[in-house]
Order: C-alpha cells, then sequence, then structure tokens
C-alpha cells in the first residue's frame, strides 16, 4: 500500500502502479456457454484497460487527459472519482471530487430532472438546504426549461449532459473530473461550459480535463498526459503533448480555429 | 496564464476515493437514504390511479382470500380468530418477500446511478428494505383495527414481541438482500430463483396452519422449524397482536405459542445479524467487480 503521509500536503491525485484488467466475456448464456466448451473456444479473457499508470497531480493543477478511443481514459476517471476501484495499484484524492464521466451524469432515467437533480447532488455529498440555495442557479445553467418536470431518459442527449454538468459544476469540489463534456450539446452550451471551466480552474480546483480538441486542451490546461492502451505514453507541458498526440495523424488543420477551441470531440 | 490566487488549501486527508466501509457508510449518508426511500415509494404507484390506497386493498384482498378459502370452504380454520392468525403472518412474510424480491433487483433497477457515481452500492438493498417495512405501516393499520374490534388491548410484552420480529425480518432481510443483489449483477437467474424461493416461505410458517399442528405432527422435530427466524417472527407477531384477539388468551398461550418463544426470537436476531455480518463480507468481495459488469 501506498502511505499517504509520503506525499506533499498540496497533492491532490495520486495514481500510483494502477492497473484495471476488464473481463470480456463472450458468451453469455448457459448455453453459449456449453456450446464453446464443447468446441473448445475461449469463455471469456481479460483485457487490461490501465496498465501500471503513475502519477501525481498538485491541487489546482490543470491536466489535459488525451488518447486515443479506447486507451482508458475514462476507466482511469473512474478509478479517480471511485466508481471503480484498481485491480492493483493505490489510487489517493484530497477532498471532494465532483464532474462528468463518460460525457454522461449518474442520473436515473425514470426520475424527473428534478428529482434527479436532489439525487445527484446528494450522492455527490450535498446537504438539503445546499441544494435548496443552488437549485435555481443549477436550472438556470442547465436551461431545459419545462423539461424539468419530465423524466430524463426522455431528454436529448445534450439536455442531459447540460444538467449533468450543470450539478457538477455547483459542487464545492476540490477535483473537477470533465470527460468529453463538450462532445454533446450546441455551441452556445460549449462556451458556457468552457467559461465555468475556466473559473474552476481559476479558484484553484483540481482540474482533469478529457479532449480530443487541442485548442481547448491548449486554453485550460497547464500539462498533458497522454495513454496509449492503458500506459502512459506522454507526461509533460502541454504543447509537447499536443504535438505527441497528433504524431501519426495528418498535422492540425487550422482551418476553423474556433471548432479547434470548443471541438468536435467524438 | 498564471495568475495569483489560484493557490487553495484542501483540508482534507489524501485517501482512496472509493466508499469502503459498507453498511457503516450507508448510516453516515441518511439523507440520500432519504432520497432513495422516497423515491422508491413514490415510483411504485406512479401513474395509478388510487394510488397509495392499494398499499390498504392488497392486504386486505390477500385477507379475505385466506379467510374465504382457508377458513370457510376448507373448514382448516379450527383456530380461534383464525383471519388474524393468518394475517399476523401474512405481514411478517410480506415484509420479508418484498425486502427479498426487491432488494435482491435493487442494483441492477439502479445501474445508472451505480456505473457513473461513487456511492456505497449497499445504499440501495437497504433502502428495498426500508421501502418495505414502511408498507408495512397500513397493514399495521388494518390489524390494528381488526385486533380491536375482537377486544384485543396492546400489553407490553406484545409490543416487545413485535418490535423483535420486525427486527428479526429487517436484519435477515437486510443480509439476504445484501447477498443476491450483488450475486444478481453477475446472474439475473438470481432474480427470478429469489422470486421462487420466496413462494414457499408462506408455507414454512405458521400461517395458514396453527404451530400446535407442527407441534403435534413432528413432535421433538417441532424444535427444528422454530430455527426458522421467520417462523419465529411469525410467532412472536402472533403473540403480539393474535393471542389478545383471541376469546381466551392465557389459553391461546398455553396452546399455540411455544414456551421459550422469546429465547428462540433472540436467538433469531442474533443468528440473522451474524448472517448480516457474513453477508458484508461476500458483498464487499463481488462489489469491485459490479460497476463493470453492469455496463
Ligand atoms: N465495463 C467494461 N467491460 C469491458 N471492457 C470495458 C469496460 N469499460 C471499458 N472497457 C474497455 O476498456 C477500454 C478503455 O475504455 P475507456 O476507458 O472508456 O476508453 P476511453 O475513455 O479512453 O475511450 C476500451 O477498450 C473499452 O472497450
Ligand atoms: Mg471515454
Amino acid at each position: 500500500m501506498t502511505d499517504p503521509a509520503a506525499y506533499d500536503a498540496d497533492t491532490s491525485i495520486v495514481v500510483d502502479h494502477v492497473s484495471k484488467d476488464f473481463t470480456l466475456r463472450y458468451h453469455r448464456t448457459a448455453k453459449q456457454m456449453a456450446v464453446a466448451m464443447v468446441k473448445g473456444r475461449d469463455i471469456s479473457d481479460t483485457f487490461s484497460a490501465l496498465d501500471d499508470v503513475s502519477f501525481t497531480v498538485k491541487q489546482g493543477e490543470s491536466i489535459g487527459l488525451m488518447g486515443l478511443n479506447g486507451s482508458g481514459k475514462s476507466t482511469l476517471l473512474k478509478l479517480i472519482n471511485g466508481v471503480m476501484k484498481p485491480d492493483s495499484g493505490t489510487v489517493l484524492t484530497r477532498g471532494r471530487i465532483a464532474g462528468l464521466i463518460a460525457t454522461g451524469a449518474g442520473f436515473h432515467p425514470q426520475l424527473t430532472g428534478r428529482e434527479n437533480v436532489y439525487l445527484n447532488a446528494a450522492i455527490l455529498g450535498m446537504t438539503e438546504p445546499e441544494t435548496q440555495r443552488k437549485f435555481d442557479s443549477i436550472v438556470e445553467f442547465a436551461d431545459i426549461g419545462r423539461f424539468l418536470e419530465t423524466p430524463v431518459g426522455n431528454y436529448s442527449s445534450g439536455m442531459f449532459a447540460r444538467l449533468g454538468f450543470a450539478v457538477a459544476i455547483h459542487v464545492d469540489s476540490d477535483i473537477f473530473l470533465a470527460d468529453e463534456v463538450l462532445a454533446v450539446g450546441d455551441r452556445p452550451f460549449k462556451r458556457k461550459c468552457m467559461e465555468k471551466m475556466q473559473e474552476i480552474r481559476e479558484s484553484g480546483r483540481t482540474l482533469v480535463y478529457v479532449s480530443h480538441a487541442a485548442g481547448s486542451v491548449r486554453k485550460m490546461c497547464d500539462r498533458v498526459i497522454v495513454l496509449e492502451k492503458g500506459r502512459v505514453g506522454f507526461d509533460g507541458p502541454v504543447d509537447e503533448g499536443i504535438r505527441y498526440v497528433k504524431y501519426d495523424e495528418d498535422s492540425t488543420k487550422p482551418e476553423d480555429q474556433e471548432d479547434d477551441e470548443l471541438g468536435s470531440d467524438v | 496564464m498564471t495568475e495569483a490566487g489560484r493557490h487553495r488549501v484542501v483540508d482534507a486527508p489524501l485517501a482512496p476515493p472509493a466508499p469502503t466501509a459498507g453498511l457503516l457508510d450507508v448510516l453516515g449518508r441518511r439523507y440520500l437514504l432519504k432520497l432513495l426511500v422516497r423515491r422508491e415509494i413514490s415510483a411504485r404507484y406512479q401513474g395509478s390511479f388510487l394510488g397509495f390506497i392499494w398499499s390498504y386493498i392488497n392486504p386486505l384482498s390477500q385477507l379475505f382470500i385466506f379467510w374465504f378459502v382457508f377458513g370457510y370452504i376448507i373448514g382448516r380454520g379450527t383456530v380461534d380468530k383464525y383471519a388474524v392468525h393468518v394475517f399476523c403472518g401474512l405481514i411478517v412474510v410480506h415484509f420479508f418477500t418484498e425486502t427479498f424480491n426487491a432488494g435482491t433487483r435493487s442494483i441492477v433497477r439502479n445501474k445508472a446511478l451505480v456505473r457513473k457515481m461513487a456511492m456505497p452500492k449497499e445504499m440501495f438493498p437497504v433502502a428495498s428494505m426500508l421501502v418495505s417495512l414502511y408498507h408495512v405501516g397500513p397493514q399495521l393499520v388494518i390489524l390494528t383495527v381488526v385486533c380491536l374490534f375482537c377486544g384485543w388491548t396492546p400489553d407490553p410484552l406484545g409490543m416487545l414481541a413485535f418490535a423483535l420480529a420486525l427486527a428479526i425480518i429487517a436484519v435477515l432481510g437486510t443480509a439476504l438482500a445484501l447477498m443476491f443483489s450483488a450475486a444478481n449483477v453477475f446472474f439475473r437467474d438470481f432474480a427470478s430463483a429469489v422470486t421462487i424461493l420466496t413462494n414457499f416461505v408462506r408455507f414454512g410458517v405458521p400461517m395458514i396452519y396453527p404451530y400446535t399442528l407442527v407441534d403435534q405432527r413432528f413432535g421433538r422435530f417441532a424444535e427444528l422449524y422454530l430455527f426458522n427466524p421467520i417462523a419465529d417472527a411469525v410467532l412472536l407477531v402472533q403473540r403480539a397482536f393474535w393471542v389478545g384477539s383471541t376469546d381466551d388468551p392465557d389459553a391461546t398461550i398455553a396452546e399455540h405459542i411455544p414456551d421459550d418463544l422469546f429465547v428462540y426470537g433472540v436467538g433469531a436476531l442474533v443468528g440473522s445479524v451474524v448472517l448480516l455480518g457474513i453477508a458484508q463480507l461476500v458483498f464487499t468481495r463481488l462489489e469491485n467487480k459490479i460497476p463493470e459488469r453492469l455496463s
């Protein structure tokens, strides 16, 4: 086990030799499994989503987490916010954590927007009075109008993300995780999100920002970590990191500066 | 972009982000628990015109069926105030099967939350138990009215018996719900199996038949019957409500209530608490793989 006392008082996130495997199940039912066994095929296989990942983040640092689809970014964020535990290694964090993972919030599809705001806020550690106090501001930011009283299962993906982001930014957190938040949502909302995250950053909170949009990472982050097939491929200054991710892509086309910033974040 | 004033001192220890204390964490998050319970209660009658009235209609209809079929047509109702005798059992059986069934499904049903939010997952089976406990309320009202009508007056020992019965089922139900809710994530077959299992519960308790029948038929093996915590809970509730409703309570106790019922009751509670401890251990072992299995 890693000793928390071994780190400085301003350490915000510690990821120490962390690995996470997933089991890939090819066959799920008894019948399929029986057939597979008779034919001598594999029933399941393990897949290493994160492999010996280590880094530490200081309070107030803003990290751009980059890498191709499937490189383990969302998995890493799930370990940092405590949804999952690593198979080996240690994750340590300091203070409250809020944010969005894999674009969506943890909302219950059958509950209305209003109910979900309360539930989500409670899970993130907000008290009832605190939620009541911030409720109007949350709703205003999400800007979902009359849909507040309909089940979130009926929301468009943009509305869903907006409400989730609105709750997350209202939590008085010390660490903020933003996983492809800009991938859904329209242009005005993206701009609003960027402003908000800039605020979060300036308030001295630790920010982990996952994005494919180089421009926004450049604007938002002090450091870039690049994941490659579950391993840390690069950890260092922003510009160098961005160059590192793009090494095998055709060079950046600076046709639309804003698009680069706001991200055609897929 | 290196403005001053970006300094923030966080007064918290560096610690693993995932909740680790299991059921103890649940106790620390009562507001969240309250929200989950309230949500499930309102969800049950969502889109229904009669709404909460169903909570009364349901047990009443069961009471009527048992009274009519067994007490009246088949003529099995050999004990005094047979309907009350049955209803005492029904309350316990309902509380147990609802907790077990809903609790087993609880984590899968809340997968949208479990997948993305860090929270003690024990929250969900515990919430299911509390929802079921909440539904004991209307049944208790009906039972009390019927008993008062039969000339029952509350006695302290009886109320103690009732509280003990609720505690046994609450702990036992939570323990089983905890174990099976985790197992159900891996194989949904568990939920179906639990449904079938709970169908048998009502026949293993002295509800449709009186305990004396077991005593007569099985002699010294009747003791084994009392190792079933649910049977003990049923007898305790009968001690609390049915005994006082009969024409001659003392005779009823002598004839139908086992001598050391309270000893068995306390034993059942202790056993259930031990089972809860084991359930927590099992749950903790399975828990790590739950979020990834739900996606
Ligand atoms: N629950 C899961 N079960 C099995 N494999 C998973 C699961 N979640 C993620 N993976 C796999 O782990 C890898 C990393 O996923 P993810 O962290 O979502 O990548 P990214 O966010 O960088 O696109 C992917 O190959 C994905 O298929
Ligand atoms: Mg992702």
